[in-house]
C-alpha cells in the first residue's frame, strides 16, 4: 500500500498541518511531511471519516432500490467510512445469518465498514425478541438493536430489550412513534395537515414514546438511543432526561435539519418520510438542541426508493429520502456557517459520538499518530446545486434536488486508501 | 381566468369565482331551452377520470361537457387497469396520448389532482372532482351559486357549515370560497371534528349548533359517516344527531329567509330529519341542477379559449 | 369592449381618430333604420329586435324607443349573447358571457339581429347560429349602424346607417352614451 501526504490541511478547522498515512495509520502530522503521493488540501478541512449509526441499503431483499455496495459508495461520496445498516430488510436482520450477511458484503465492497444493525423482534414484529445476543455473538458483532420503521410500543417488550442488551453492551435505538396516534398519518399534524385535508402525525406520538423511553431506562438503568427526533417537545425531553442523568443519547437527520412541512404543499412525495418533516418551529429547536449538545449526534436516515414508489399520489407513496451524499453539506449549511457548530463538533457529533454509541472501536478516532486514517477533505467554499441523477446511489428520491447547498466532500480515505478523490468515487476499490 | 387548473377553491380570487358564477347564471337558462347543447367545446376531449365511485358528481360533469359539445370519456378505475395497480402516472400518460384537453378528477387520496397538474404528466386542464379529505372546488361553486340565487351577493352573509369538517372537501372548499366571496363562515362540529389548526382558517368555529342558529342565512349539513363512531370521534349516531343534527324545531329557529344545503348523499335521520330535507327551505335538489351548469362555466373558462391565457382582452377586435 | 367585429389584425389604437359621426349623424340613422325596419316589415306586431351585446344591444333599445313612438305602444329590443357560437374562441382566452335576453318566442316571428359594425360578418354567422337553437322565426333580418366592408362570408345587411369604406389596418370605434362618454363613430389607424 502506497503512502500518502496530505498538504496543507485545516485539521478541524483549527490547525493547518500536513498529514502523513502509511500502511492505513496516521504516522504523522506537521510541516513538509513526505510521501508517494502528495494530496493537496489547501483550502480543505479535515475531519475523521464520518460514522453513520442510521443508513438503510436495502439488501437483501430491495436491491433495486439500494445494496450494501451502492449504499457504501453513496457513503464514501458523502465522507462516511462507516454505516450501520438498519434492520428493516428483507428478510429482517433479526438473525445472525442476515446480520453476517450483511456485514461481509460492506466488506467485500470495500468503500466504508458497514455495521449492521440488529432487529429488536422478530421479523419488526414487536412481540418477541430476536436472538440478539447471538446477533451480537456473530461476526457482525451487532450493539445497535432498532426495529426502525416501526416503534418497539410494547412497555414491557421495550423493557425487557433494554435491560437485555445490557449483557453485552448494546442499545436499544427506538423509532419514537406510537402506532395508535398515527393510524394513516401522512403528514406533521397542524394547520397545513388540515389544509391540505392529510392525515396529521401529531408530536406527541412521537414525544409521548421518548418520554416513556427515557423513564424506562431509567428504571432500568439501561442506556437508550433515539432515532431522529424531529420535535421541539422531543428535543426537550431528551434535555430533562440528560439533566436527570438519564444515560440517553439522540440523533436528528439531516432533513430534519433543513426542511420544513410547508414543502408538503406541492404534494410531491418525495418530501413524504418517516418522522413527517416538522414545523419551522421544530426545525429551529432540532437546530438549537444540536448545538447545546442535548442532541448528540446526525444521522442520515439513508432511505433509497425506487421511482415509482414516489411518482404516486401522496398518501400512496413510501416514506424515506436519500441522505448520505448530502448529509455533511446539510450540517454545514444549516449548523457550521451560521456559527453554530464548529468543525471540531461536527466531528464529534459526525464520527466521534457515533461510533461511541454504536460501539466501533477502530472508527470516529481522533485525528492523531497512530489512529486508523479515516479521513474525509470537505471543501467548505464550494457550493453546488443538488442533481438527483449524480449520485452512487440506485436510487433518485433526493429532496434537495435543484437545491444549492455549501461544502463539498474532496476525498474520502477508509484505512489509508482513497475511496474518494478529487471530488468522485475512485473506482474499483478492493479489500 | 388566473388559472388554468381548478386544483382547489383557494385557486380563484374574487374576479375568477365571480365570473364563474356570473357565466354559470347565463348558462342555468340553457336547460330550459328546447336544444340543451352548444357548440363551443366542439372537438374537445374530457376525460372524466373517477378513482372512486361518485355517480352523481361524474354524471353532473358528463352532462356539462356534453352540453358544450365536447367529446367524453368516462375512465372508472374500477374495470380499468388503474385497479389492476397501474400508476396514476401511467393511466396520466395514456390519456395525455389520447389527446384530452381536461381531466375531471376524482380520487380517494388527497392531492391527487395536484400531482396530476404538477408533475406535467398531462397538458390537459385538471379539474379536481373531490380528492380524498381535501377539496372539492365545483361543489363549492355550486353552493356558492345556489346561495347567490336564493340570498343574493354573498357579502356579509352568515353561512353556517355543520357536521365532519375533519373529513369533509366540501367544508375545506367551501371555507375557502366563501371567504373569498366576503361570506361570514362558521363552522359547527364536536371537536374531534374539527381539524388542528384550524384557527388559521378563515372562519368561526362553535361547538353548539343551536348557538348557530339564528344568524345564519344558510345553513349546510355535511354528510357524517357511520364508520366515524367506530373511530371513537363521537360516542353514538343518536347523540350525533341529537347534538348536531337537523331538526324541524332548529329549522324552525332559522331567520325566514334562510335555506338548507346539503351536498348530498344525505343520511336522513343522521344530520338531518327527512322532515327538514323535504321541506320547501330545503334546496338540496336545487343544487344538483346548478350542479351542471357551474360545471358548465368551469368547463367553458377553461376550455372555451386558447391554452394557457389568463386575462380578457378589450377592445382589440 | 368594442363587440363589433372578429377577425384580429393590427392595433393601430394609438394613431390619432377622426371621427365620421357624431350623436346627431348618428341619432338620424337609427331614426332612418327605424322607418325601413317598419317600412319593410309593415305589420311591425311580428317583429322582434335582439342586439347583439354589448353596443348592439343599446342600438336596438334605442330603435325599439322609436319603434314604440311611431306604433304607439311599447315595443322592447332583446340581448343575443353569440360568444358561445362564436368561431374564434381558441385564438382568444375564455370570454365572459353576455346576458342573452329573448322577450317573445321567436317561433314564426321577423327577428332582426342589431350590431353596431359589420365587418367579416362572422359573428352574424354565429347570431344565426344562435337563432337556430331558439327557435324557427319567420325571417331573420339584420340592421347595422356602420358597414365596413371586408366581408368573409355571403352576409349583407338590410339595413345601414352608414356605409364606411375603410382599409384593413383602420378600426372602427362605436362609442355610445350606455357604455362610453359620447355619441360618437371614429376611424383610427391608416391615412388619417
Amino acid at each position: 500500500m502506497s503512502s500518502y501526504v496530505i498538504r496543507g490541511a485545516n485539521i478541524l478547522g483549527e490547525t493547518v498541518s500536513d498529514i502523513a498515512i502509511e500502511d492505513g495509520v496516521i504516522t504523522a502530522i506537521g510541516a513538509g511531511l513526505e510521501g508517494d503521493e502528495v494530496i493537496d488540501a489547501t483550502g480543505l478541512v479535515a475531519l475523521p471519516g464520518l460514522v453513520d449509526l442510521h443508513t438503510h441499503v436495502r439488501e437483501p431483499g430491495r436491491e433495486d432500490a439500494e445494496t450494501v455496495l451502492t449504499g457504501s459508495k453513496a457513503a464514501a461520496r458523502g465522507g462516511f467510512t462507516c454505516v450501520h445498516a438498519m434492520a428493516n430488510t428483507d428478510p429482517v436482520a433479526d438473525t445472525a445469518g442476515v446480520v453476517e450477511q450483511v456485514w461481509r458484503l460492506g466488506r467485500e465492497g470495500g468503500y466504508c465498514d458497514v455495521q449492521p444493525v440488529g432487529a429488536v423482534t422478530i421479523g419488526l414484529g414487536g412481540e418477541r425478541l430476536a436472538e440478539l445476543g447471538a446477533m451480537a455473538d456473530s461476526a457482525a458483532a451487532v450493539r445497535v438493536f432498532s426495529d426502525d420503521g416501526k416503534c418497539v410500543s410494547d412497555a414491557v417488550i421495550m423493557r425487557r430489550a433494554l435491560e437485555y442488551v445490557k449483557a453485552f453492551d448494546g442499545v436499544i435505538a427506538q423509532h419514537a412513534q406510537e402506532p395508535r396516534l398515527t393510524e394513516g398519518a401522512q403528514m406533521n399534524e397542524g394547520p397545513l395537515s388540515g389544509e391540505l385535508g392529510l392525515t396529521g402525525w401529531p408530536a406527541v406520538a412521537e414525544e409521548a414514546i421518548i418520554a416513556r423511553d427515557v423513564l424506562l431506562a431509567e428504571h432500568v438503568g439501561s442506556r437508550l438511543h433515539v432515532c431522529h427526533l424531529s420535535t421541539r417537545g422531543s428535543v426537550e425531553i431528551i434535555r430533562w432526561a440528560k439533566g436527570r442523568g438519564i444515560d440517553v443519547t439522540a440523533e436528528v437527520t439531516p432533513h430534519h435539519l433543513l426542511l420544513s412541512d410547508d414543502l408538503v404543499r406541492s404534494y410531491d412525495p418525495i418530501y413524504k418520510v418517516n418522522p413527517p418533516l416538522r414545523s419551522n418551529d421544530d426545525v429551529a429547536a432540532v437546530r438549537e438542541g444540536l448545538a447545546d449538545g442535548t442532541i448528540d449526534i446526525v444521522a442520515t436516515d439513508h432511505a433509497p426508493h425506487p421511482m415509482e414508489d414516489k411518482e404516486c399520489e401522496w398518501s400512496a407513496a413510501a416514506f424515506g429520502m436519500l441522505g448520505l451524499e448530502t448529509a455533511l453539506s446539510v450540517v454545514q449549511q444549516t449548523m457550521v456557517d451560521p456559527g453554530l457548530l464548529t468543525w471540531a463538533e461536527v466531528a464529534e457529533k459526525m464520527s466521534a459520538k457515533p461510533a461511541e454509541i454504536g460501539r466501533v472501536s477502530n472508527q470516529g478516532r481522533p485525528l492523531e499518530v497512530g489512529e486508523p486514517a479515516n479521513i474525509v477533505l470537505v471543501d467548505p467554499a464550494a457550493t453546488r446545486v443538488i442533481d438527483a441523477r449524480d449520485t452512487a446511489s440506485l436510487s433518485r428520491n433526493n429532496p434537495y434536488a435543484g437545491l444549492t447547498l455549501s461544502g463539498e466532500v474532496v476525498a474520502t480515505f477508509l484505512r489509508g486508501r482513497p475511496t474518494v478523490r478529487d471530488r468522485a468515487l475512485v473506482e474499483g476499490v478492493t479489500v | 381566468m388566473t388559472f388554468t387548473h381548478l386544483l382547489s377553491a383557494g385557486d380563484l380570487d374574487r374576479t375568477d369565482a365571480i365570473r364563474i358564477l356570473d357565466t354559470a347564471e347565463e348558462l342555468l337558462g340553457l336547460a330550459s331551452r328546447p336544444i340543451k347543447k352548444l357548440p363551443t367545446l366542439r372537438g374537445r376531449t374530457v376525460v372524466n377520470l373517477f378513482f372512486e365511485d361518485s355517480t352523481r358528481t361524474r354524471i353532473s360533469f358528463e352532462a356539462a361537457a356534453k352540453r358544450l359539445s365536447a367529446d367524453v370519456i368516462n375512465f372508472s378505475a374500477k374495470g380499468s387497469s388503474v385497479s389492476k395497480g397501474e400508476s396514476l402516472k401511467d393511466t396520466a400518460l395514456t390519456l395525455q396520448a389520447m389527446g384530452a384537453d381536461a381531466v375531471v378528477i376524482r380520487h380517494q387520496h388527497s392531492g391527487a389532482p395536484h400531482r396530476l397538474a404538477n408533475a406535467k404528466w398531462t397538458n390537459g386542464a385538471v379539474i379536481n372532482a373531490g380528492d380524498g379529505t381535501h377539496e372539492h372546488p365545483t361543489q363549492a361553486l355550486l353552493d356558492a351559486f345556489t346561495m347567490r340565487r336564493h340570498l343574493g351577493e354573498l357579502e356579509g352573509k352568515n353561512i353556517t357549515i355543520v357536521g365532519d369538517v375533519l373529513h369533509s372537501r366540501v367544508a375545506r372548499s367551501n371555507a375557502l370560497l366563501l371567504d373569498t366571496l366576503g361570506a361570514n363562515v362558521t363552522l359547527v362540529a364536536p371537536p374531534t371534528l374539527l381539524p388542528v389548526g384550524i384557527e388559521k382558517w378563515p372562519v368561526e368555529t362553535s361547538y353548539d349548533l343551536d348557538s348557530s342558529l339564528e344568524k345564519a342565512d344558510a345553513v349546510m349539513m355535511l354528510r357524517v359517516q357511520q364508520e366515524r363512531m367506530n373511530a371513537a370521534f363521537f360516542p353514538s349516531a343518536r347523540e350525533y344527531s341529537r347534538r348536531y343534527g337537523l331538526d324541524t324545531p332548529r329549522l324552525n329557529r332559522l331567520p325566514d329567509h334562510a335555506i338548507v344545503m346539503h351536498p348530498g348523499p344525505m343520511n336522513r335521520g343522521m344530520e338531518i330529519t327527512a322532515d327538514v330535507a323535504d321541506h320547501v327551505r330545503s334546496v338540496i335538489v336545487e343544487q344538483v341542477t346548478n350542479g351542471v351548469a357551474v360545471r358548465m362555466a368551469v368547463l367553458y373558462l377553461l376550455l372555451g379559449g386558447a391554452a394557457g391565457d389568463s386575462t380578457t382582452e378589450e377592445g382589440t377586435e | 369592449m368594442v363587440a363589433s367585429d372578429d377577425a384580429p389584425r393590427a392595433d393601430n389604437s394609438h394613431a390619432p381618430a377622426r371621427t365620421v359621426l357624431d350623436d346627431k349623424d348618428i341619432s338620424r340613422a337609427l331614426t332612418r333604420i327605424t322607418h325601413e325596419i317598419l317600412e319593410r316589415n309593415r305589420d311591425a306586431s311580428d317583429v322582434v329586435l335582439l342586439g347583439i351585446p354589448t353596443r348592439g344591444v343599446h342600438l336596438a333599445r334605442r330603435i325599439a324607443k322609436r319603434m314604440s313612438e311611431v306604433e304607439g305602444r311599447i315595443i322592447t329590443a332583446g340581448a343575443l349573447d353569440i360568444t358561445m357560437y362564436r368561431d374564434d374562441l381558441r385564438l382568444k382566452p375564455a370570454r365572459a358571457l353576455e346576458h342573452t335576453e329573448i322577450p317573445d318566442d321567436i317561433d314564426g316571428k321577423i327577428v332582426v339581429l342589431v350590431d353596431d359594425v359589420l365587418f367579416s360578418g362572422r359573428t352574424i354567422r354565429a347570431a344565426l347560429d344562435a337563432l337556430n337553437e331558439l327557435g324557427r322565426p319567420k325571417a331573420v333580418q339584420l340592421a347595422v349602424l356602420i358597414d365596413r366592408g371586408h366581408r368573409e362570408l355571403p352576409i349583407r345587411a338590410d339595413f345601414v346607417g352608414k356605409n364606411l369604406p375603410t382599409s384593413l389596418v383602420e378600426k372602427v370605434k362605436v362609442a355610445l352614451t350606455e357604455s362610453d362618454e359620447r355619441d360618437a363613430v371614429d376611424i383610427q389607424g391608416g391615412a388619417a
